[in-house]
């Protein structure tokens, strides 16, 4: 558990972070808050030739209110995210989902925009972000470009960031006021990668939901509601399980797929039914 | 005159404490060393069996930084196998010597100048193994053409004991009821916060080597490694620092580290340190042994049990490593726990398998034994119909019956099991309980109540392991028996008392305790007691018996202390007593001050007193020693050796625990709730209440682990999956609810502070414990540990609601593996096209991923350099490809296999091609297995990556043969099928 050798760049703007990603590209990695890449550092899962420090970058760690939502930047650790003024009631999913996010030690270190880059197939705030549809702005120095939730996310610790882009910000949409929302997520310890984490919203017309720990990035799907009653011929229970059998889930040596199917149905249920009565 | 109240019974303010809370505690890795000191990284086995056929280490020699590296080779020319405790002819060397037998085998030492230099290096030792098949399970292990791991032994069973105490046929004969189950006991450890570390120095001068490190005993494997390193006991000086950050018995488990690093130093001429890190500890240095049993009990219509019947297998993985058999034998003499069942027939099977070897652990045989009894009474409750509570009671050893020789042996020293029942369900609600289950279940909601009553053995008789042998063996080999624990008390010319003992403490406390004991006995404040527990085999007494273990500190250590202080007392009185010319009895030590009672103006400061025979021996009244320091070996006439039948007082004292708790299982997640719990507790006399009740409670924390979260897993064929914290599921503060703790004090009459061992006990009782009430909620018998809320939610056994379409599936069979997968997808060009590019090196160069070069090396075989990843986890691999089955243009198998330093991958997969209208149809099914490091880590991933490089595999295929996707049809598709497959 040693990382194998590595240079070490503490930028101190993002003009000079993204330039070392331009000179070293795929083989150097962004370091915020580490609290997932110094742990593959140092069981050598991976050995980049370049760590560059994003951490002290000057108002990079800020939260801006924009009209597009809540931008937040690259170093801004999920703690102060969470401890973000009224952010339950104009966020509330995220109020919802950031106690789920590693432990509270771990969330004084870890950054937002870490998890999102990371791109971990049952981490709370890409799903946030997928349901609430949300945007990453990318830097490099070729520009700025921004991708949707959908379109960032492209699979297991895989990302349509660029080797010489980084993470400069993501923005959460705020809630809709018409809106409810709900995070579940199941794991077998306090602060364990969640086995399957569901996220809902919903108004008068449709149920959305995002499921992580499934696939192999979060799934979203959206259902129209016809009837003010979910569970008008179990509407929703038929939702859940088709659902459950589409993502089917898979088998490894802490559970079944059959068990993250019920998984599914269950806490399903619990994020729907309890999304729904947060409506106003 | 006051008198100073006792501190024994008191919880004082623990003297540890203030170092360790403030950061001053020395734990090993903090300790000074040599300037000179070279670092060690093990390079480690990936395969869970297979011949060593060479190893390279030129390319880590030639790593700058590097000072050498020590191979099995070294360990064949300076040392020896280590000794095993069955007659077999197995060796177990240090180092791999010709052929590994787990995944994480050490197999060469890496020297360099720091760690990190060491930790590049180990990835360039190049070994080239023979894989050979593995086996895992006990039953594969023990089946006929089961792969043998000891080739000389001829057997996976190294060691076969069939045991008969009383009369076990006529009780099954005139049985009321026979009831029987076979039940099975995970892998598991109690993982300490510190892992194992050793620093090792070679004396060229006289062939000795000098090596500190965090081993805590028993010092019995102190020859197992001087035998090993073939140098005089005395030669090997081993050292101990006072702090350790805990063990639970499992840095016993060090003792080959010990070895290889002392070679190592002997290889490079300078000290060598090497601390172990957690995916290494994890992975490769010790379990509790696994347990296969099936119990059979003769019983009476009452309930009342006449004879046990039972069958064990242990499972101690690839190598037999001293103390072990010990799993099986520790608990022999109690192998009818707290009940007086009076006949009994076992059979003892010790296995190979191709696992981590196993070694002591907190609880050591105790969990095993009694989660096959326990749960057998509980099942007898059930069978009968009678209550299980009525079961116990009626089955306990009765009050009065002490001290109460065991048909195998055991003395049950002291106790009142009924009362201690009685007061537990009074004290704890036990009704409460009741009326808590009646009500949930009437809300339809899944609760249920678990009772378990064992005894807790403490103080190893240090004989009970050669039970393993035959009486014939036992007679050649001489009789073992005892376990002498050491206590040093000593004056100096201040009056300050300083107390050692041979015990090597874990973090228990032991430095407060023996303060307590001694500053008792001499009247004085804690203070004036001064503890230092640092252990060295070359200057301070010892037995092979020293160190932490068996739970032997506060009934057997503690009272050594006594003991030694009470001798040393002995010679002051006789000094105090010629002083003030009055006799002995008159003498009394409180408050710091040493007077005759019957006499005024006799009062001296302790200090003075102890002062005496330093500054003036010549003043001592004649034929008195002086009073300068006292040693103290004790041991127990009652340790006798196993007897000619086979009976062995395994341990010295018994204590005994009753437990019962109510649990619910939430029917939508399978997660298990602990409604409460109670424990009651006979330990004998409790020397620090506080630290009793912390011992209870870590027991019962590390139970909860075993019991709901952790084991030791492996794939198929071998490959280790627990490697960190996140896979290895230990439970945090979060997930360990609070017990109520119960007490009765039965003192032992057999240890001279009347104290028992406490700190196992939970790990026996808990288990089975939760486990019994898990059975009672869910109405099942078949309870397998850990009880994860997946495997509880597939007990409750609900069917699946079927989906709304038919999914598609058509896995093939034939593809084993740990990951299975298969997808398909339409390519836009004839079917002999395609098969022709398949069979294209060219080709196949451009379409597996991350091909930096690739040879044929055989019409079809192919060597290539590949580096292979998922996102940034990348590594590099050297791989190998075979095509077969070559049925033209249909369908072609491809068989691949990549080993690099991250792990070894290999695969199969067959592809299937048919015609469409314009094009042609690629379906393939594949099954990967991953082991090393990779599969330790990364387990929850794995599927997934295994996945994305298929993916990727025909993907590139796609692109490269020159195809164009069919917009929104070929690769959304070969993409939503891939997914769905998750």
């Amino acid at each position: 558990m040693k990382p194998a050798p590595f240079d070490y760049v503490s930028a101190e703007t993002v003009d000079e972070a993204v330039a070392v990603l331009a000179a070293e590209g795929d083989e150097a990695r962004l370091l915020a808050g580490g609290q997932s890449l110094i742990a593959m550092l140092n069981m050598r899962l991976i050995k980049p030739s370049t760590i560059i420090d994003v951490s002290r970058v000057d108002g990079l760690n800020k939260i801006t209110s924009t009209e597009a939502g809540l931008r937040v930047g690259a170093a801004t650790t999920q703690r102060s995210l969470l401890d973000l003024p009224q952010l339950e009631q104009y966020y509330p999913l995220l109020s919802k989902a950031l106690p789920w996010v590693g432990h509270f030690q771990t969330r004084s270190r870890g950054t937002v925009c870490g998890s999102i880059a990371h791109a971990d197939p049952s981490s709370e705030l890409p799903l946030c972000l997928a349901l609430l549809n949300g945007s990453v702005e990318l830097r490099s120095d070729r520009g700025h470009r921004k991708l949707e939730a959908d379109a960032f996310q492209t699979g297991m610790l895989q990302t349509a960031c660029a080797a010489d882009e980084m993470i400069e910000s993501v923005t959460f949409p705020a809630a809709d006021k018409n809106s409810g929302y709900a995070f579940h997520e199941f794991g077998y310890r306090h602060g364990d990668f969640a086995i399957v984490a569901v996220a809902a919203v919903v108004d008068k017309g449709r149920v959305r939901i995002a499921v992580g720990g499934m696939t192999d990035r979060p799934e979203v799907r959206e259902f129209r509601r016809d009837d003010t009653d979910l569970d008008s011929s179990g509407w929703l229970d038929d939702v859940l399980n088709d659902l459950a059998w589409t993502l089917h889930g898979s088998d490894d040596q802490h559970a079944t797929s059959r068990y993250r199917r019920d998984l599914v149905r269950g806490l399903g249920r619990q994020a729907v039914k309890e999304a729904d009565a947060c409506r106003v | 005159m006051a008198i100073v109240a006792s501190r024994v019974g008191q919880s004082v303010e623990r003297v540890e404490d203030n170092a360790l809370l403030t950061g001053r505690a020395r734990f090993l890795d903090d300790m000074p060393v040599r300037a000179d000191t070279v670092h060690a990284a093990v390079v480690r086995s990936s395969h869970a069996h297979a011949e060593v056929l060479a190893i390279d280490v030129s390319a880590a020699l030639a790593h700058p930084g590097v000072v050498g590296v020590l191979t099995g080779t070294d360990a064949i020319r300076w040392s020896k196998p280590f000794v095993v405790g069955v007659k077999q002819p197995m060796e177990h060397w240090c180092l791999a010597v010709d052929k590994v037998r787990y995944v994480g085998e050490p197999v060469a030492v890496v020297l360099a100048e720091d760690r990190y230099i060491a930790e590049d290096a180990a990835e360039l030792v190049l070994v080239t193994y023979k894989p050979l098949a593995a086996v895992l399970d006990l039953c594969a292990a023990i089946a006929p053409g089961a792969p043998i791991l000891h080739h000389k032994v001829g057997s996976n069973v190294v060691s076969e004991r069939h045991f008969s105490y009383g009369d076990v046929e006529s009780a099954f004969a005139i049985a009321d009821h026979i009831v029987d189950l076979s039940v099975r006991y995970p892998r598991n450890s109690c993982t300490p916060i510190e892992a194992m570390a050793v620093v090792a120095e070679y004396q060229s001068q006289d062939g000795s080597y000098d090596v500190l490190s965090n081993f805590q005993g028993p010092f019995a494997l102190h020859p197992v490694m001087a035998l090993a390193l073939q140098i005089p006991g005395g030669k090997l000086r081993m050292r101990s620092p006072a702090f350790s950050g805990g063990s639970f018995g499992v840095k016993q488990s060090v003792f080959p580290y010990v070895v290889a690093m002392a070679l190592a130093s002997r290889k490079v001429g300078r000290p060598v340190k090497w601390v172990e890190d957690r995916l290494e500890h994890l992975e490769a240095a010790t379990s509790a042994s696994g347990r296969m049993s099936k119990i059979s009990a003769a019983v009476r219509a009452d309930g009342v049990v006449l004879a046990l019947d039972l069958e064990q297998h242990d499972d101690c993985g690839g190598y037999l490593r001293a103390p072990e058999p010990a799993s099986l034998y520790r608990m022999h003499g109690n192998l009818s726990g707290a009940y007086g069942v009076k006949n009994i027939r076992v059979v003892n099977r010790v296995v190979m398998t191709n696992k981590t070897p196993s070694g002591l652990n907190r609880g050591f045989g105790g969990p095993q034994l009694y989660f096959a009894i326990e749960r057998l009474m509980q099942k007898i409750s059930k069978h009968l119909k009678i209550d299980h509570l009525d079961i116990i009671r009626r089955n306990l050893v009765p009050a009065g019956a002490f001290p109460y020789r065991t048909p195998s042996g055991g003395l049950l020293d002291s106790g009142d099991y009924p009362e201690a029942v009685r007061r537990a369900i009074e004290d704890g609600g036990y009704s409460g309980l009741i009326d808590r289950r009646d009500k949930a279940r009437a809300e339809g909601r899944l609760y249920g109540i678990g009772l378990t009553a064992v005894v807790e053995p403490s103080v190893s008789n240090m004989g009970y392991i050669t039970t393993a042998l035959t009486a014939a063996e036992r007679a050649k080999a001489g009789p073992k028996n005892g376990a002498h624990a050491t206590a040093t008390v000593a004056l100096d010319p201040l009056g300050t008392v300083l107390v050692n003992t041979a015990s090597v403490p874990q973090g228990q406390g032991q430095a407060t305790v023996l303060q307590q004991v001694v500053a008792d006995v001499f009247g004085l404040p804690t203070t004036a007691v001064v503890v230092n527990l640092e252990f060295d085999t070359q200057k301070d007494p010892w037995s092979i018996a020293a160190g932490n273990y068996s739970s032997r500190f506060a009934a057997a250590v503690a009272g050594a202390a006594l003991e030694a202080a009470s001798r040393l007392k002995d010679q002051l009185i006789e000094i105090a007593a010629h002083i003030f010319n009055v006799d002995k009895s008159q003498i009394v030590f409180a408050d710091g001050i040493v007077c005759a009672a019957n006499k005024q103006n006799t009062e001296l400061p302790f200090s003075r007193l102890a002062a005496l025979s330093h500054w003036s021996p010549g003043t001592l009244p004649k034929g008195v020693r002086p009073a300068l320091r006292e040693t103290v070996f004790w041991s127990m006439p009652q340790h006798t050796a196993p007897d000619e039948a086979d009976r062995i007082n395994s341990s010295g004292v018994y204590g005994f625990i009753f437990d019962y708790c109510g649990v619910e299982i939430d029917r939508t997640t399978g997660r298990l709730t602990i409604d409460k719990y109670v424990t009651m507790h006979d330990a004998g006399r409790i020397l620090h209440p506080a630290m009793v009740d912390g011992q209870i409670q870590g027991a019962f924390a590390n139970a909860v682990g075993a019991t709901l979260y952790e084991e030791f897993q492996y794939a198929p064929d071998g490959g280790f999956l627990s490697g960190t914290f996140a896979d290895y599921m230990v439970p945090t503060a979060c997930e360990v609810p609070d017990t109520l703790i119960l007490h009765m004090e039965t003192p032992s009459p057999f240890t001279p502070l009347g104290s028992k061992g406490v700190g196992e006990g939970n790990c026996m009782s808990t288990p089975v414990c939760l486990a019994n009430a898990v059975a009672d909620a869910l109405g099942t018998e078949d309870i397998n540990l850990p009880l994860t809320p997946c495997r509880l939610l597939s007990l409750v056994g609900d069917d699946e609601p079927e989906p709304a379409e038919k999914q598609m599936s058509h896995k093939d069979a034939a593809m084993a593996g740990d990951l299975t997968g298969e997808g398909d997808l339409k390519v836009p060009l004839g079917r002999s096209d395609l098969w022709r590019a398949l069979l294209d090196p060219t080709i196949l160069a451009t379409v597996i991923p991350g091909c930096h070069q690739l040879h044929q090396v055989g019409v079809h075989d192919y060597q290539a350099e590949v580096t292979l990843g998922v996102g940034p986890v990348r590594g590099r691999f050297n791989v190998s490809i075979t095509l077969s089955d070559l049925k033209e243009p249909h369908t072609l198998v491809l068989t691949g296999r990549a080993e690099g330093p991250l792990g070894i991958s290999k695969g199969r997969g067959q592809v299937f091609l048919e015609d469409l209208p314009n094009g042609t149809r690629l379906r393939y099914c594949y099954g990967v297995d991953v082991s090393g490091k990779l599969a330790a880590v990364g387990g929850r991933m794995l599927d997934g990556a295994a996945k994305i490089l298929i993916r990727q595999f025909f993907q590139r295929l796609i692109t490269t043969i020159g195809a164009k996707a069919e917009k929104g049809s070929v690769f959304t598709r070969v993409l939503d099928r891939l997914r769905r497959l998750g």
